[in-house]
């Protein structure tokens, strides 16, 4: 018998390999016999291919494999090209912007000029990658909702990399291309400018995204509940009701006295996705230009709460104290 | 044949993975001890098994026995007497047998004298002659960073010619000069518990601590963005602070409230301490251990041909008061506490 009441896909369809609606003139031929994979299929489709490459899709590969290059290179030399010590190093391993004194000028390649010319192949890649999202859903016939959440997440990209250092005056503001560097540049941005916990759009920022895990966990479990009563059928069953959808329904009234219905929760689960990287992004472009010490901004505020004086002895800084040492 | 399904034999391997993936971390139990008000997460997290450890590491040895303080000083018994000319024979024996034993247990009186006492030739005896004026310095000088244990000899050196943990400029590793900077971070090294945050954030913040603040002292930006600070003194700031937790053993919030690290009003005590601390080490290497550098052999110095300088960890070596604030001092005051 066939069973759906686990979390993995247990069966696999298989037919003929899907080759996709016949295209417009002007586009180009999808390249590959399609294959089906069943380790793939546990996750997703079998299908793989046939692939669509495009001018979009190969200018975005090449312009995304030139950064990637030149990052890899750079993090190759920094261990004098010693493939071994890169694959050790490779957490601290890191492709930096420019020192502060370069400003927003273009600094020698070996000061940070690499981390530029990386930057604009990355951007370029990541913009392209965005209007093959775009052209691909018209393409198809399709909304464009994918192409617009991904512009959600460019966003806080761009005000990264590019607005908020130019705000700045200067490209060393700019996140480093390594896997601990950015971590620790992100908790010394935190500490530079007064604790970014309270900066009231990384706190929306974060109840979006943890919102939009909740969703996608509660959405997912709900539809995987219902399976047995056809509710994978969502766009069906959001014009034509059936008993999958009216059990989910109650389920979520029952235990939390309202839900969303076939239609909205996916409405929901875009606009918190989309909202993550929104507010997030005006989070990272106020700071620094806006304000210098969000902890600061939060007690003029009103936001921080005040404790008791934990040590009353310890008031004053010693730097302001008579005769103190540099 | 009954056999596993599929999803749970996947399960069972993904959850025998992360175990095994977490078991680099350092093993519980862990003790927590809070230290700030309730609920604000002013905790301080040791592991019992390191902290046994520490306390067998830091150990002190047991005195010299007490030596008579009468009779002439000793600068008119013996010659070239600079710093302890004030002692009696007694006491400046004492000092010196409990400096060999501090300091070149192996050597003897060998390691800085050569036969002719008072013959100033062999460079160690130049060292710790400045050494004891440095000893009685921090001891006279720095009661807001050292009272009331004071140092001695020992709090340092624990045995060794050289202490175990002091720090040379370092030029980090070599790397062509085209490509792969590595912009004096992005190493995996132990003086920054092995972050990628700079490496040697000694010269500059030890040289000029007044450098270490960067946050924001008002709510918004008072000038220009490009000339405040910039995330790079953040990353070094945030580097040096590794350093002390490492080398104290504590976490950030034995001395910050780290929801507010600028302010004195939300700080432990300990933070003025540690503020004091801070100055007498830029103070130390200043006065004392940089200027030695003539004095050294080239096997003494560092890779850009400095001389070892002090930072926390010198004396704190993993323990937030080091020797566990058991005073040594005590019982060598004349020697070396304040010169009368």
């Amino acid at each position: 018998m066939i069973e759906y009441q686990t979390i993995f896909t247990q069966v696999q369809a298989r037919g003929h390999a899907h080759d996709g609606i016949a295209m417009d003139r002007g586009t180009w031929p999808r390249e590959g016999k399609p294959f089906f994979n069943h380790w793939l299929g546990i996750f997703g489709n079998a299908q793989i291919g046939p692939f669509y490459l495009g001018t979009l899709g190969l200018a975005s590969l090449v312009s995304g494999g030139l950064a990637f290059f030149i990052i890899g290179m750079n993090y190759l030399a920094s261990v004098n090209w010693n493939p071994i010590q890169m694959v050790r190093q490779l957490f601290w391993l890191s492709l930096d912007p420019p020192a502060p004194k370069y400003g927003l000028s273009f600094p020698p390649l070996n000061e940070g000029g690499w981390w530029m010319i990386a930057s604009f192949f990355l951007l370029l890649a990541v913009m392209l990658w965005w209007g093959r999202t775009y052209w691909r859903a018209r393409a198809l016939g399709l909304g464009t909702h994918v192409a617009w959440a991904f512009a959600s997440a460019i966003w806080l990209f761009l005000v990264l990399g590019l607005i908020r250092p130019i705000l700045m005056g200067s490209w060393s503001e700019a996140v480093p291309y390594g896997i601990f560097s950015h971590l620790d540049w992100t908790a010394a941005f935190s500490i530079r400018y007064g604790n970014l916990f309270y900066n009231p759009f990384h706190a929306l920022s974060i109840a979006f995204l943890y919102g939009s895990t909740l969703l996608f966990a509660m959405h997912g479990a709900t539809i995987l509940a219902v399976h047995r009563f056809g509710g994978e059928r969502e766009i069906e069953q959001i014009t034509d009701r059936g008993t999958a959808s009216e059990r989910a329904a109650l389920f979520w009234r029952w235990t939390m006295g309202f839900n969303a219905t076939m239609e909205s929760i996916h409405r929901w689960a875009w606009w918190f996705a989309v909202l993550t990287t929104l507010t997030g992004g005006i989070g990272i472009l106020l700071t620094g230009t806006a304000v210098d010490n969000w902890y600061l901004w939060a007690v003029k505020h009103g936001v921080a709460p005040q404790y008791p004086d934990y040590w009353p002895s310890v008031t004053v800084d010693p730097s302001t104290l008579p005769g103190a040492p540099k | 044949m009954n056999t596993i399904p599929f999803t749970r034999k996947l399960m069972g391997a993904l959850a025998l993975g992360t175990s095994l993936f977490v078991a680099a971390c350092e093993l519980p139990p862990q003790e927590s001890e809070q230290n700030g008000y309730r609920g604000t997460g002013m905790d301080q997290i040791r592991s019992p098994e390191r902290v046994d450890t520490l306390q067998a590491l830091n150990q002190i040895p047991e005195p010299q026995p007490e030596a008579p303080k009468d009779g002439p000083p000793v600068s008119q018994i013996y010659q070239n007497v600079k710093v302890l000319g004030h002692l009696s024979e007694g006491e400046f024996l004492r000092i010196m047998t409990a400096i060999t034993e501090w300091v070149m247990p192996e050597q003897g009186c060998g390691g800085c004298h050569s036969d002719n006492l008072a013959d100033d030739s062999m460079y160690t005896k130049v060292v710790a002659r400045r050494m004891l004026q440095m000893t009685q310095d921090i001891n006279a000088k720095w009661a807001n960073h050292v009272a009331p244990a004071g140092v001695t000899c020992y709090t340092c050196h624990r045995g060794q010619q050289v202490p175990q943990y002091v720090w040379f400029q370092d030029p980090g590793p070599s790397t062509p000069a085209y490509m792969g900077n590595r912009n004096g971070q992005n190493a995996p090294a132990a003086s920054v518990a092995y972050a990628t945050l700079p490496y040697d954030p000694f010269s500059t913040l030890l040289n000029d601590p007044s450098k270490i603040r960067v946050q924001g002292t008002a709510t918004l930006p008072t000038q220009l963005a490009s000339a405040g600070k910039p995330i790079q003194d953040a990353e070094m700031t945030y580097a040096l602070m590794t350093h002390m937790s490492k080398g104290l053993g504590v976490n950030c919030t034995f001395c910050h409230n780290s929801r507010a690290f600028s302010s004195w009003e939300q700080s432990p005590p300990q933070r003025t301490t540690a503020w004091y601390g801070l100055r007498m080490v830029a103070d130390l290497n200043h006065a004392y251990l940089e200027p030695l550098k003539p004095v050294y052999p080239d096997n003494r110095l560092g890779p850009t041909g400095d001389a070892a300088k002090a930072n926390c960890a010198t004396c704190h070596q993993g323990v937030n008061k080091p020797l566990y604030g058991v005073s040594m001092l005590k019982d060598y005051l004349a020697e070396l506490s304040a010169k009368k």
